[in-house]
């Protein structure tokens, strides 16, 4: 095992645990503010009890997740020591804005929420409740312009003499800022935080019934969480679509791997599980056209022509390319003080080529292959738990609407099952997401065999097992809060 | 201002204090920041280019990026072959 390879899992398991926590605060923080509106238009006080009792959920998921993010951040610098350098100030901005915004909004709302019950009128601690929520909204919004570019790295030049990535001007940034690919991944997160927040809520009120308490705070919760999960699953439906179409556009291989597609092409298959195929769907749902083109990994080794008649070279070319750019590199660096003619020439060859930079440091062409069954048996798994999850939700609405939600011992514990699987479904969209676009830090621009440190395999595994402990400790004790809160339920009178 | 800040400072402080379920919260916070800036950061996720100027990063991960590709120790770079344009006629290993 090496370098890379522990390096890689810290992150991937330092992302993980805080995907855990990010998305039940997304989705509470919708499900509080609902019912502390109910309580400040309905002035009813059994809203303020359910919200009390949704925020105190809250704020303990959000004291355990709360700074899980920074970890990483302290990984970019020590594990991976040349992307952090080399992405510069692209990265350094959106993650600094995210950080103040996070601290001044969070530190402000989250305290006027949490202290202020008796302290401020009820319109004011209902505004702080939402900007709250609103505000970790917008932190996410930032943290995914950081994840966006890495995905489709626009708006920036490589600048050869600082060995960056730079951003011209503040159309640039702008560029940056929206990013399509940054968009769809905003809106495909933040609404599965919705679905995760709803199915939460349902299964903990699933609970109340199953033990035959709470009975009338359980039910109109469940109601709550299953519209929120369900405005939420839709979303989640629509800004997949958009993540399908610019993965086939930025992406190719990505697509082509959790497809498993082979050999592509105009009406190309979607897969559902091996050897079962609806012809041409793949198509659709890649460029909304039957006869659109969809890239199979070997058309993407071998080259071919996009939808828009572009001529995307193979692999091996790219390589070569990106050889000549990082042999230009090389040259502009050593002459461009005592030779500045001769380093002119290699600029300009540098310039030439420099999209293709990354792929000069691939040993062979089928290193721009992600690990295939990973990939595809993830987007499978994330598409067959969204769907157990909509079903769920339709259910729980159903019933609550209905109000046959008593003695439906079968639903309340297929909910309390779901509280995993659904935890489980957004991580299997990170794998996707993250797993599919390997070998780049950064695409085509930075493969992690160089984004790494000049470390040694040991000193990366000792923090790694260093911080399993401390976190797995962390969340036992969260899990530990919660169960606790939860058993103490909400304390309303029922009538 | 003075009596402006003096309330927000008794807001926090009262709500501290006033604590009963938060109070273990609190407490597994600064526990969780103690435990990342001040033993993570300082101990065991140094950054690598700390203290290292602006240029001397450039030149470290410049050497770094471009450790294998070095082609100026024999002759003039117009006449390397990383100078040949590229594009579909190239030849292709």
């Amino acid at each position: 095992m090496d370098t890379i390879f522990w390096s890689r899992l810290q992150f991937a398991v330092t992302a993980a645990y805080h995907w855990l926590f990010v998305p039940l605060t997304l989705g509470l923080a919708l499900v509080m503010a609902i019912m502390e509106t109910l309580y400040v238009v309905k002035k009813d006080d059994f809203w303020k009890k359910a919200a009390q009792f949704w925020i105190k959920v809250f704020a303990i998921n959000f004291a355990v997740g709360i700074a899980t993010g920074i970890i990483l951040e302290f990984e970019f610098g020590t594990n991976w020591s040349n992307y952090s350098w080399f992405v510069g100030d692209m990265f350094g901005a959106p993650l600094a804005i995210e950080g103040i915004l996070a601290f001044f909004m969070e530190a402000t709302f989250f305290a006027v929420m949490f202290f202020g019950w008796n302290k401020v009128s009820p319109r004011f601690h209902l505004a702080s409740t939402w900007l709250t929520g609103i505000g970790a909204t917008i932190s996410a919004y930032w943290i995914l312009v950081a994840n966006g570019w890495m995905q489709n790295p626009v708006g920036t030049a490589f600048n050869p003499d600082t060995v960056r990535s730079e951003m011209a001007s503040a159309q640039a940034f702008w560029e940056v800022v929206s990013n399509p690919v940054a968009v769809s991944k905003f809106f495909h997160s933040v609404t599965s935080g919705w679905v995760t927040g709803g199915v939460f809520v349902v299964a903990v009120s699933g609970w109340y019934l199953l033990k035959g308490r709470e009975k009338e705070f359980a039910r109109k919760s469940m109601l709550i969480g299953a519209i929120v999960g369900l405005v939420g699953t839709g979303a989640v439906m629509l800004s997949g679509d958009s993540s399908g179409v610019h993965a086939a556009k930025y992406q190719p291989m990505k697509l082509a791997a959790a497809e498993g597609l082979e050999n592509g092409g105009p009406r190309a298959p979607f897969s559902i599980v091996p050897r079962v195929e609806v012809p041409g769907m793949l198509s659709i749902l890649a460029t909304h056209d039957l006869d659109g083109v969809v890239p199979g990994i070997n058309d993407i080794l071998n080259g071919y022509t996009d939808n828009e008649g572009n001529v995307i070279p193979s692999v091996a070319e790219k390589m070569e390319r990106g050889r000549k750019a990082l042999d230009a590199l090389a040259v502009y660096r050593e002459l461009r003080e005592s030779d500045p003619d001769s380093a002119a020439v290699a600029r300009a060859v540098l310039d030439e080529n420099v999209e293709y930079m990354g792929y000069g440091h691939l040993e062979q062409p089928e290193d721009v292959i992600p690990p295939v069954p990973v990939v595809f048996w993830a987007f499978r798994l994330m598409i067959g738990l969204g769907m157990l999850m909509a079903l769920l939700l339709l259910l729980a609405l159903w019933f609550s609407w209905k109000d046959r939600l008593e003695k439906k011992n079968w639903f309340y514990i297929a909910a309390l099952c779901c509280i995993p699987l659904v935890f489980l479904c957004g991580q299997c969209g990170w794998i996707v997401a993250e797993v599919g676009r390997q070998p780049w830090t950064i695409q085509g621009l930075l493969p992690v065999n160089v984004a790494i440190s000049s470390l040694s395999a040991g000193a990366v595994k000792t923090t790694f097992f260093l911080f399993l402990a401390i976190f797995a400790l962390f969340l036992v004790i969260e899990i530990r809060i919660m169960l606790g809160a939860i058993k103490k339920g909400p304390q309303i009178t029922e009538g | 201002m003075a009596a402006f800040l003096r309330k927000v400072w008794l807001f926090y402080r009262d709500g501290f204090k006033n604590q009963t379920w938060g109070r273990p919260l609190i407490w597994l916070v600064v526990l969780k920041f103690f435990i990342l800036f001040a033993i993570l950061r300082v101990f065991f996720f140094r950054p690598v280019l700390g203290g290292k100027t602006d240029a001397e990063k450039s030149e470290a991960v410049g050497e770094n990026l471009t450790r294998n590709h070095r082609h100026t120790e024999t002759l003039n770079p117009t006449e390397q072959p990383w100078t040949q344009s590229s594009g579909p006629d190239s030849s292709l290993p």
